[in-house]
């Protein structure tokens, strides 16, 4: 039976599988993909043996610093990373959920002075599984579902 | 590289602790060094703090300093919409040191990273008040010879009030504390802080009754239960009254055993406890003072 790509190969670049189906426009933003210039190709609610469904996107031509990439382990702690040349994926990579987060998150507290004044948040990360990060600034701990985006 | 503030009780290690308890004794004991001749230090508060205020200009005055600042936004340039990054950047060309009070939590760590000067926290909304915190363990080790091996009992609001988590964080760093918290259900310890202290292998204990388990204590901390903590206005009816220290309830205590409040109290210390010698809470507002007077001092190098 002919293999039916759902989404298209690319020759070089990124694919990023096992995005949970609700964190692909999250991913996306964190990434910065609105702005990537090359041909950037998503799919979502494909099906998935271990997730259900989930969610995939391929960047053609680019390559991403593993401190840049971590920073989607918020939204998907199980997204893997096949490095493409040629076709052929030469590498595969695991997200790593950082220790320090630095922008992306607003903190929870409204009384925070990163939510009054122009400041980048900054959260020293306490617990991946599920996240649970003080923020730098109020001390306060934003938990995994408190987590808004900027 | 930013200079050397006070943000968080924990941004000084055990040595700090007992250096800035080593000052404080000396100060106490020659309250007027001139160490700040010459110096300019603002005393920035955004929100209204009489007494701390009042004990941080005192402590500048001995030491020889002079004072700029405000005591409250609305007489200053926050009134017209400047940012705290501006005033900071602003006071910090002024001035040889910061002292910040502010209602939003964080403010005054930010002001240390803008500041090319050394700021402390006089309290920034909810989270942190290291002053106070060293001005209790100067309490503690003035009256109890250590800061090792104390029954701390803390009794009140024990969830919001950010005096009784600072005060457990700093006793960490010391030999086999013991801590007895007396609080209602709603105003009980949090659970992080009881998960770092099991982890910690320091013994604790959770009482909601105000009774003769006190006998036991070296210290007992009391603070206020607020009305406004409570969502449910029937709640606070059912335990205002549960948490008040009454003299007759002292008679079995420990003869060392001195009662400590971060002020001001509404009734949670009957007056009646005003004039045994184990009420300690004036004195210790009048420790402020030397406390005030060694961290500042600390920070500027100046001892």
């Amino acid at each position: 039976m002919e293999k039916h790509l759902k989404v298209s190969a690319i020759k070089d670049g990124t694919v990023i599988d096992h995005i949970p189906t609700k964190a692909l426009f999250k991913v996306i933003k964190i990434l910065k993909l609105e702005e990537c210039s090359q041909m950037v190709t998503f799919g979502n609610n494909l099906d998935s043996k271990a997730m259900g469904t989930k969610a995939i996107i391929k960047i053609a031509n680019r390559f991403f610093a593993d401190e840049e990439v971590n920073k989607i382990a918020l939204v998907a702690p199980h997204a893997k990373l096949n490095i493409i040349r040629d076709y052929k994926v030469i590498e595969k990579k695991v997200v790593e959920t950082p220790k320090e987060i630095r922008g992306i998150v607003h903190c929870f507290n409204p009384k925070c002075i990163t939510n009054s004044e122009n400041i980048t948040t900054s959260f020293e990360i306490l617990s991946d599984k599920p996240i649970a990060m003080k923020c730098f600034y109020c001390e306060k701990i934003t938990n995994e579902n408190e987590m808004i985006f900027f | 590289m930013n200079p050397k503030s006070l943000i968080s009780i924990t941004d000084f290690t055990k040595e700090e602790y007992l250096k800035i308890m080593r000052l404080a004794e000396d100060f106490e004991a020659n309250p007027n060094q001139k160490l700040l001749q010459g110096k300019v230090i603002a005393t920035l508060f955004f929100e209204p703090s009489t007494r701390t205020r009042l004990s941080f200009e005192t402590a500048i005055n001995r030491l020889g300093g002079k004072i700029i600042g405000f005591s409250d936004s609305s007489s200053s340039s926050v009134s017209k919409g400047e940012t705290l990054h501006d005033t900071i950047k602003m006071v910090s060309n002024y001035a040889d040191m910061i002292i910040m009070r502010h209602p939003l939590e964080g403010s005054a760590r930010y002001a240390s990273e803008v500041s090319s000067v050394p700021v402390i926290n006089a309290g920034d909304g909810a989270n942190q008040h290291p002053s106070q915190t060293l001005l209790d363990m100067y309490s503690i080790i003035k009256t109890q010879g250590s800061l090792d091996n104390i029954n701390l009992f803390m009794v009140g609001d024990l969830k919001y009030g950010r005096t009784v988590h600072s005060l457990l964080m700093a006793l960490l760093q010391f030999e086999n504390p013991i801590f007895n918290f007396i609080a209602p259900p709603e105003l009980a310890m949090p659970n992080e802080y009881k998960i770092l202290l099991a982890s910690k292998g320091i013994r604790y204990f959770e009482h909601t009754e105000f009774t003769d388990i006190i006998n036991a204590a070296d210290i007992i901390y009391m603070t206020r239960v607020q009305k406004e903590r409570f969502i449910d206005p029937v709640e606070y009816e059912k335990v205002k009254n549960v948490y008040i220290l009454r003299n007759e309830m002292l008679k079995n205590t420990k003869e060392n055993m001195r009662i400590l409040h971060p002020l001001p109290r509404i009734n949670e210390i009957h007056t009646d406890v005003d004039s045994n010698p184990k009420a300690y809470y004036f004195t210790q507002a009048k420790n402020g003072v030397y406390t005030r007077m060694a961290i500042i001092a600390h920070l500027l190098n100046l001892k």
